[in-house]
Formats: C-alpha cells, sequence, structure tokens
C-alpha cells in the first residue's frame, strides 16, 4: 500500500516539473513585472524608471540633475572613445566585432547565440573580440571595461531595450535560471535581488534609496560615488551579492549572465540612459 | 595625454558661472591599499582660475577633498568670448593648465 502511495507520489511530482518546465512564458513574465511597477508607482513615467532612485525620491533627483550637468562619468566616456576607436596591434578595431561597428546597439544586448547556446552581453562580447584578436581580456569589474561600455551605452542613449528570447529550449532555459537566480535568497542576510529591487524599490537602505528592478540595467555602467569610480554590470551584481554577505560568482558566471538576460527583457521598451550616476 | 580638466563656462549678461571637474586621485595620505599599506598622500593643492590676468578664483584644496573634484562658481567682467584659464598644483609638484573660452 504504502509503496503505491509512494509510486504515486512519484509519477506526480514528475508531472509537476514537467508542467513547470512547459510554463516558462517570458512574454506572461514581462506583463506582470511591468504591471506590478507600474500599478505600484502610479506618478512614475515608463521611461522614468531608468532613472532608478531619482524617479523614485525627489530630493535626490535635484542633486542628481546638477551632479549631471557635468557628469562625473564624462572621463571614463571620454576615455572609452578613444579606446573604442584605437586599432588593436593587428589594425582591427572593437568597431569590427559588431554590428552597426558598434554605434547605438546596447540595447540589443545580452542576446542568445544559437551557435554556442549561450547568453552573450556586451562585456564577454567585448573580451572575446579582444581575445580574437590576440588581445588580453580586461577585467570584467571596472576602468577599462566600464569606459568601454560607457561608450557604447552613450552611442545608444534613447534607443528601447530590445531583447529577443527565441522559442530555443536552451534560450528559454537560460531566461527561467536567470529567473530563479534573481527571486532565489542568499547570504547571511537571507536577501534575494528581488527583496530589494522588487520588494522594496523606493525604500531607504542605510542613506541609499533602492532602485526598481524595472529598467535597472538601462543606465549601466555607472559612476558611483560609492564606489569613487566606475562600475560595470558584473561589478553592480558582484556587489548586490557581497552587500547581502553571499559569495559573489566570478563575473560573467554563466548565473549572472542569465540573470542579466532576465532583467534586460523585462526592461524591454525602456531606453538606454548609460552611463548613469548613482550616489 | 588627455586633459585631466574639464570646463566649462557660460556668461549670461553680467555673471559667467563656471563649472570645472578635474581628474585627480587625491589621495589623503590615511588610506591603505590592498596588501595593508598606506597610500602616500597625493593631493591637489592649489587651483585658479584666470581672466584677462586677474585671478577670479583661488581654491586651496587638500588632503579632505575627494577624488575627482567639481568646482562651480561664478564672477563678474568678462564678456562672451573671452579667454578663461585653469591650472591646478599638487603636493608632488605635478600641474595641469587648460584654457577655454567663455560661451
Amino acid at each position: 500500500m504504502l509503496r503505491a502511495v509512494g509510486a504515486t507520489l512519484a509519477v506526480l511530482l514528475a508531472l509537476a516539473q514537467t508542467a513547470v518546465a512547459d510554463t516558462t512564458d517570458p512574454q506572461a513574465d514581462f506583463k506582470a513585472f511591468r504591471a506590478y511597477f507600474t500599478k505600484r508607482f502610479p506618478k512614475v513615467p515608463l521611461n522614468d524608471f531608468v532613472n532608478g532612485p531619482y524617479s523614485m525620491d525627489a530630493d535626490l533627483r535635484k542633486q542628481w540633475v546638477a551632479i549631471d550637468e557635468f557628469p562625473p562619468y564624462q572621463f571614463a566616456l571620454d576615455k572609452g572613445q578613444e579606446m573604442f576607436g584605437t586599432p588593436f596591434k593587428n589594425g582591427k578595431t572593437y568597431g569590427d566585432c559588431f554590428a552597426n561597428k558598434g554605434i547605438g546597439i546596447r540595447q540589443n544586448y545580452p542576446y542568445f547565440d544559437e551557435k554556442t547556446g549561450e547568453i552573450i552581453t556586451l562585456e564577454l562580447a567585448l573580451n572575446r573580440c579582444r581575445q580574437a584578436n590576440g588581445e588580453e581580456a580586461l577585467s570584467y569589474v571596472k576602468d577599462d571595461m566600464a569606459a568601454l561600455t560607457a561608450y557604447m551605452a552613450f552611442t545608444s542613449r534613447g534607443q528601447p531595450f530590445d531583447i529577443k528570447i527565441p522559442s530555443d529550449p536552451r534560450a528559454l532555459a537560460a531566461y527561467e535560471n536567470g529567473k530563479k537566480y534573481f527571486y532565489s535568497r542568499r547570504g547571511q542576510l537571507n536577501f534575494a535581488c528581488s527583496s530589494c529591487h522588487v520588494q522594496s524599490p523606493g525604500e531607504h537602505i542605510h542613506t541609499e534609496v533602492l532602485a526598481p528592478a524595472l529598467g535597472i540595467v538601462a543606465a549601466l555602467p555607472i559612476y558611483r560615488s560609492e564606489w569613487g569610480g566606475m562600475g560595470t554590470t558584473s561589478r553592480r551584481l558582484l556587489t548586490c551579492n557581497s552587500q547581502t554577505r553571499g559569495v559573489p560568482l566570478e563575473p560573467q558566471d554563466e548565473n549572472y549572465r542569465d540573470v542579466e538576460y532576465f532583467l534586460s527583457y523585462m526592461s524591454n521598451g525602456l531606453p538606454i540612459s548609460g552611463p548613469g550616476a548613482r550616489p | 595625454m588627455a586633459s585631466t580638466i574639464r570646463v566649462r563656462a557660460t556668461n549670461s549678461g553680467d555673471t559667467t558661472e563656471v563649472q570645472a571637474l578635474v581628474q585627480h586621485p587625491m589621495d589623503s595620505g590615511y588610506v591603505k591599499d590592498a596588501s595593508g599599506n598606506l597610500i602616500p598622500p597625493h593631493h591637489i593643492d592649489v587651483v585658479q582660475f584666470e581672466h584677462g590676468g586677474k585671478t577670479v578664483f583661488t581654491a586651496l584644496w587638500g588632503p579632505a577633498v575627494a577624488k575627482d573634484p567639481y568646482v562651480k562658481f561664478s564672477f563678474k567682467g568678462a564678456q562672451k568670448g573671452d579667454d578663461l584659464t585653469v591650472s591646478w598644483v599638487d603636493n608632488k609638484g605635478q600641474s595641469d593648465t587648460l584654457t577655454t573660452k567663455i560661451q
């Protein structure tokens, strides 16, 4: 008898699992995600979500408007432009690795590569470009990488995010994994990404105002006064983990790329606003 | 090497508003690096803005000013098209200078 119950339970569990896998529906998630934020913050114009904490706090916004007259990311932007235009030793440039010579394409990243079945972020693509041209890979977290992505984001400002999830099981799996990572609690403080950026945007954590997850990737890379410098998407994800006293993964780990894929898809239609400046 | 100074000066009739950003580590001398050694002090001591041979603004910065400092002020007596010269000197004797046209 007991064995029969056990077997039925196992069958039911297996059925439940396939049902979960079958219900990966990015479009439905997208609608629910956006509706959650627009309902919770009815006064915030949709395109303003990309401005993170400034869309939530009027005082902070005033300071930002003043700062943005002479933005602190200016040096990185100038450096990025110079790096982008400087040929590698073999005479090729970054532009040769990208569609439209790398200008105005930030909104298409990350994308699903059908050949290799992996998620390619802009930062990964830049280092692969360097390696394909016989150059050493850059650090993923700051300085040169942030300068390059700052310039590429700047040339794409205002372009709406256009992330595609093809109906390829590998792409859907990556999306689902990113979503799972985003909503999973971890670290000593037992926080998920969503604890701060879905549950509590606009609220204070110490002196910081938490940014909404909707559009949070649009402003990257950012100059953070707290960091005293620029940081990439990789850096943002790493510090999110360490701030919850979790152990961060390696930059551009598959999980991080999947989270970026998930978050960028959720931001579809919102304009690129990077490089950004944050407290 | 690109200049360490970014400056914008705009004249609106009577007054000229100046904003400048300087790229500098501004190490106070009290911070340690990853291996526990003190990072020696390295900061700007004096910043000056000159217009028509006269110093219109002097700032005595020091170890307490943050990295990549920003400054904003306004002064009277300049015209559009005039030259404005910015210069800084740090505690190691390094310096930079830049001349811009008032817009």
